[in-house]
């Protein structure tokens, strides 16, 4: 499966500056693999040592947090947006 | 409580809106501006009649909205930091209310403006720092009043979905409808803050509302979506077809509710209740009703409108 994966701004400069990449996997876990694999500079940033999420990122599949629908192992299919996004501070609170 | 069920995009789900607008200063934060005010005051930390207390508190809006009408009431001081991008409406407000206004970088938005009233509330330790986005007492008014009264309107809710700022309506209200009925499910509808805020210089700058994680909201929560500025505003647009005129978070969670009622299996029935947090007066100069959609988006990116 080949998929977009947006990354923010704080993260482009370890992808060349990239805004958008195309990776494969089909699954969230196998795309951030395979992601980290193509720009070793993301190492640790987005997953931890434990392999799991930082918990200061949320990871969306569609606009849909991962973090409720199967975490890592939730598939994606061609076409899929993925984006990568820090939390912040919600809203006009 | 209103039915918008003539905007579902499915005939057998229902949608139900709460109008958070109709509040007296104009949205559902009044609700926690006097839960937090009347907290600090039980716990001794506000005086009541005591002259000269001052409040600090970082708003893109309608909490210091709310906090500015509730202390004007109670004669305390409060200052609101506030981002820059914020609509002019919201500034006008705080100052009807008389709050004081320290700006914020807008291009840090709400991070910007909760990082610089810690900075400021600890170099002032005089000052009370009521803390929206940690303070129990938010998620603790809608427990104990928007939940109720949603049970008491619509006890057929099957799903809740209301936006995600502080997270305490989603806490609040979602922990009190699930003790009723643990089959209810909450939705979380986000704009795309990640992606607007570039004030971040690393992840772990990034930032977990402290409620949200200290009362479990991870495990309230069911779904959490991310609806975008141009989907927001034609929803906004939408609910003027059923003579509703809200603030642009109340269509972004209008079209997560669409998105809601498309996904419900075939054949079965659902019953979402939503929140409008506020009405459109305040975003009036943001053209979201009139302009050409894609220029009032390009607005947006600049824009809190959440």
């Amino acid at each position: 499966m080949s998929v977009a994966v947006r990354l923010p701004t704080v993260l482009r400069p370890h992808a060349g500056g990239q805004a958008v990449v195309e990776i494969s996997g089909a699954t969230i876990g196998e795309v951030l693999t395979t992601l980290i694999g193509d720009f070793p500079g993301l190492n640790g940033q987005v997953i931890g040592e434990d392999g799991t999420l930082n918990k200061f990122v949320n990871i969306y599949v569609n606009d849909d947090d991962v973090r409720y629908l199967q975490q890592l192992e939730t598939p994606v299919k061609d076409g899929d947006e993925i984006s990568i996004l820090p939390a912040v501070a919600g809203g006009a609170a | 409580m209103v039915n918008a069920s003539a905007l579902s995009p499915n005939p057998l789900v229902d949608i139900w809106v709460k109008l958070e607008g109709r509040n007296p200063a104009g949205s559902v934060k009044d609700r926690i501006a006097l839960s937090l005010v009347e907290a600090a005051g039980a716990d001794g930390i506000l005086i009541p009649g005591k002259p000269d207390q001052v409040l600090i508190e970082p708003s893109a809006g309608n909490t210091g909205i709310a906090l500015a009408m509730v202390c004007q009431m109670k004669g305390y001081h409060l200052k609101v930091v506030l981002p820059t991008n914020v609509s002019i409406e919201r500034r006008q407000m705080l100052e009807v209310f008389g709050a004081e206004i320290i700006e914020s970088p807008g291009s840090e938005g709400s991070n910007g403006a909760v990082r610089m009233a810690q900075a400021l509330s600890e170099k002032n330790p005089q000052w009370v720092f009521l803390y929206q986005y940690a303070n129990p007492a938010n998620p603790a008014a809608h427990y104990a009043h928007t939940g109720p009264e949603i049970w008491a309107d619509v006890p057929e809710v099957t799903h809740f979905i209301a936006g995600l700022g502080t997270s305490g309506t989603l806490l609040g209200v979602g922990g009190f409808l699930k003790e009723k009925n643990p089959d209810i499910q909450v939705w979380a509808i986000e704009p795309p803050t990640g992606e607007m805020v570039d004030g971040l210089r690393n992840l772990d700058d990034g930032y977990i509302p402290p409620i949200f994680a200290e009362l479990g909201g991870a495990q309230i929560l069911d779904r959490k979506t991310v609806i975008r500025p141009k989907e927001s505003i034609e929803w906004t647009r939408r609910m003027t077809e059923i003579g509703l005129f809200v603030g642009i978070s109340s269509g972004a969670i209008m079209a997560g509710a669409a998105r809601c009622a498309e996904q419900i299996p075939d054949g079965e029935s659902a019953t979402i209740v939503t929140i409008a947090c506020d009405d459109g007066w305040k975003y009036l100069s943001t053209g979201a009703w009139t302009d050409d959609i894609d220029t009032v988006v390009e607005r947006a990116k600049k824009v809190i409108y959440f």
